[in-house]
């Protein structure tokens, strides 16, 4: 390491004001912090500093949404494979999967970490991390199937008009990657929603090919419930790619059709217990999150007038982007409120959103994405006034000395 | 015991270097200096000259704007240099000492048959003043005023800090005056802030127990829970080490600014408690105490949290009863540091595996940053260690835009800088939080006064 090091020195001042390479210098700060934890020291205030950082906290959510990612790739090969009638070996569908996301993943990557490096070099600022995990979260919640040049579009619109006009990471109102997601579903929603995007069923750069089955149908079970007739109420069952009926337990583990990252409830809880255990996350707002949706699932429960308002609370919440954006995205601490009582209402009218949208609206099966975006804009009025009675409270007390 | 306060907010960092209570000899300095860098809203003006024989207790500079505030020269001996910076901003005024120490007489005082104004004058005149200060702002307190109470926390909570009724030994007397003396100077009560099962028990004022995590000996926890501070309303705080100093010069009528003196941290062979006079060099309390060779060392006159950075050469600053030395860490490149487990590395949060090592080992941390300064990015972060009914993030917000209603409303009258040092500390984006809370106070007060 020392050779490196020692490397990083000589090359540095290359990069600095003045130097040969100083259009690149953000990249290179980028990278030397990258590999080297800075060692400059404090100059004013506290002379010690706890160990976290930008990139450390980045880094736990990363680490938290591993499970939901190689789970992902699981399924889409799980799915695949399926959907054309060959059993492979657990090692096969995996690595149908692994090729069917990758490229995903590293689209998003390099479209958003190549503008966060233009507009940080531009600005004259180091690289910021928040992409880091917004370039994972993208992948996670897009259909399998959608083109890799809609998730470059809407990645870079997302990040220019989300987040840079904003000031960047800590700046944004709102959630970088449900604003993709908002995009490609607004922009080309022929090919974000409906039954045939959400399992791939050709090969992948030559692997896994195969003619589909008789009978089969990509629909997600909340596609499904969407569009079932009132008659089915009662008797109503989701039902898999090829027709077989799926169980509660089969909807939990996430062997389902749906986003990337969304079907696994399972692993979903594994990335939350790591998030709210390393206190990168706010069980406030998570826990409101599935309070709020159970509530309201409870009262459609009651009216029970369509199929959809007779699904089980416990079922809406394992179904769909509900538990994904519960854990990942209403947590964002960025875009989420910031005050603790205003996390407990912020959560709650989440989950009641999510709900609401998904069962009263015939056009959209999903009502997640949109719920946390709608709230995203209400955070700063919540906080207003759970600050303001703060205020009251202290003007109050100088009246009545 | 009438009054206890209980905070859960905070955090006790431990570090190691802590000293026991053993006193420490100390070297002669060969110099003093009055730092008018250490006191809060004055501004200096020099009445001494170069070359001025003075006298413990002799005035060197007086504050501009009320030239009643004096400060004074500790010892007795020549005045050698005034040293400016910047724009002749003044940074120090040294006194060479002499062998034996002469002082000015002031007279011996009871306080129990003296008017307000008289024990004003009398501190005025032997140059303690300075170590009243008042809240809001956090400055050097206006003798003009009348402060609706006075605050003095005997617990010191912060790392390795002093312990108080070590200092006290044998100077309770002292201490009783000094209580008495500020007793008079308030129509209210004079609070006394101390740590839980305390032997301290002085008379003629409202003691309160305070339990609970740093910053539970910080003077705002004392304020803020028993008599929050409302707009318009002044009161003054005393450092207890202070108290001592005002009661011993009531009672002996001379300038003695003899004070104790705690030498800690990791990067010290021996440390206790030194016996010296304020405003001593810090070489004359470090040399031949440091482990020195192995690495850089930075010396604090404080504690690590609120103190400041300084060099052998430098002088301890006048509120200061800490030296605090530990490694500076710059010749330190962790690789892939933000990725490693992180065992034995101190955070709070969980991300680092450190908590498997348990709560209460003690930690030797440098001076690094440990990494680049961001927006604003996780909530609730400081509100974890700030145990004030206050909303740190959006005060500072207010101070950062400086929104003079919005700081008013959010309560930055109640608090000073050393309060957010722990939100400093645990800070994700590493900003520097004491520093805009400093300069938040320095511009509202010139833009009220």
């Amino acid at each position: 390491m020392k050779a490196l090091r020692k490397y990083l020195d000589k090359i540095k001042p290359n990069f600095e004001e003045g130097g040969k390479l100083a259009m690149f210098r953000s990249v290179f700060e980028g990278f030397e912090t990258f590999l080297f934890v800075s060692s400059e020291t404090s100059k004013s205030g506290v002379h010690i500093h706890d160990s976290i950082d930008a990139k450390r906290t980045m880094t736990a959510v990363i680490i938290a949404l591993i499970p939901a990612v190689l789970f992902g790739m699981y399924n889409t090969g799980y799915q695949h494979y399926l959907s054309i009638g060959i059993t492979p070996g657990i090692w096969s569908t995996f690595l149908y999967g692994l090729l069917a996301v990758l490229p995903i993943i590293i689209v998003s990557y390099v479209v958003g970490l190549g503008i966060e490096f233009t507009v940080a070099q531009w600005k004259h600022e180091e690289i910021q991390e928040g992409f880091l995990v917004s370039g994972i979260l993208i992948p996670l919640i897009v259909p399998v199937d959608t083109p890799l040049w809609m998730i470059a579009v809407a990645t870079a619109f997302a990040v220019i008009f989300a987040k840079e006009i904003f000031g960047g990471t800590g700046y944004n109102i709102f959630n970088v990657a449900l604003v993709t997601r908002a995009f490609l579903f607004f922009a080309y929603p022929a090919s974000m929603s409906g039954d045939k995007v959400f399992v791939r069923t050709d090969s992948t750069f030559g692997f896994g090919g195969g003619t589909v089955v008789d009978g089969f149908s990509g629909a997600t079970p909340l596609g499904q419930i969407n569009i079932a007739p009132a008659e089915q109420i009662g008797s109503f069952q989701p039902v898999d790619v090829l027709g077989n009926p799926l169980s509660l337990w089969d909807m939990f583990i996430g062997l389902i059709p749906g986003s990337i990252g969304e079907t696994s409830t399972l692993a979903i809880l594994i990335g939350a217990v790591i998030l709210l255990f390393t206190g990168v996350a706010s069980w406030k707002t998570m826990l409101s999150v599935f309070v709020g949706g159970a509530f309201m699932a409870c009262i459609f429960n009651l009216i029970g007038t369509t199929v959809y308002m007779t699904i089980s609370p416990l079922e809406n919440i394992i179904l769909g982007g509900f538990a994904f954006g519960a854990v990942f995205m209403a947590t964002d601490p960025v875009t989420s409120c910031r005050t603790e009582t205003g996390k407990y209402i912020f959560g709650f009218l989440v989950g009641v959103m999510a709900i609401l949208i998904r069962v009263l609206n015939p056009g959209f099966p999903e009502g997640m994405m949109l719920a946390i975006l709608l709230l995203n804009t209400f955070a700063p009025l919540i906080d207003y006034y759970v600050v303001e009675s703060n205020i009251s409270k202290r003007l109050k007390r100088a009246i009545n000395k | 015991m009438a009054n206890v306060i209980k905070i859960k907010k905070g955090l006790d960092i431990h570090l190691k270097g802590s000293a026991s209570n053993v006193p420490l000899k100390g070297n002669a300095s060969e110099t003093y200096a009055i730092l008018p860098e250490s006191y809060n809203g004055i501004s200096p003006k020099v009445i001494a000259k170069v070359g001025d024989k003075v006298k413990a207790g002799s005035v060197l500079l007086v504050d501009k704007n009320h030239p009643e505030i004096k400060f004074v020269s500790p010892v007795s001996g020549e005045v050698i240099a005034v040293n400016r910076g910047e724009k002749r901003k003044l940074l120090s005024v040294v006194v060479k000492p002499d062998a034996t120490i002469e002082y000015e007489a002031f007279g011996k005082k009871n306080v129990a048959n003296l008017q307000p104004e008289q024990i004003k004058e009398a501190l005025l005149e032997a140059g303690v003043w300075p170590f009243i200060k008042q809240r809001p702002y956090d400055i050097v307190a206006t003798p003009t005023d009348t402060p609706r109470d006075i605050f003095v926390s005997t617990h010191y909570t912060a790392p390795l800090a002093p312990d108080f009724e070590y200092i006290l030994k044998d100077q309770e007397a002292d201490f009783q005056t000094g209580l008495n003396a500020l007793s008079k100077l308030t129509p209210g009560k004079v609070y006394v802030g101390v740590k839980k099962n305390s032997t301290l028990k002085p008379s003629g004022v409202e003691v309160v127990e305070v339990e609970g995590p740093h910053p539970a000996g910080n003077i705002s926890v004392l304020i803020n829970k028993l008599k929050p501070l409302n707009k318009g309303e002044i009161v003054w705080t005393v450092n207890p080490d202070d108290v001592i100093l005002i009661g011993r010069i009531l009672n002996k009528g001379i300038a003695d600014f003899t004070r104790l003196v705690v030498l800690t941290g990791p990067e010290t062979t021996e440390r206790g408690y030194i016996r010296t006079i304020a405003g001593c060099t810090i070489k004359s309390l470090v040399e031949g105490k440091l482990l020195e060779g192995k690495e850089h060392l930075r010396i604090i006159s404080g504690n690590v949290l609120s103190g400041k950075k300084v060099s052998k050469d430098d002088y301890l600053y006048a509120y200061d009863n800490q030296i605090t030395v530990i490694p500076e860490g710059d010749e330190t490149f962790e690789f892939f540091g933000w990725a490693t487990p992180g065992l034995g590395k101190f955070s709070v949060s969980h991300t680092f595996l450190t908590w498997l090592i348990g709560k209460h080992k003690e930690y030797v941390i440098d001076a690094r940053i440990r990494g680049g300064k961001r927006a604003m990015i996780m909530s609730h972060e400081y509100d974890k260690v700030f145990p004030f009914d206050i909303y740190p993030e959006y005060l500072l917000k207010a101070i950062i835009s400086f929104d003079i209603d919005k700081m008013e409303n959010l309560g930055i009258y109640e608090i000073a800088p050393e309060d957010f040092a722990l939100c400093e500390f645990v800070d994700t984006s590493k900003l520097e939080i004491q520093q805009i809370v400093r300069n938040g106070l320095n511009l509202l007060y010139k833009e009220l006064n």
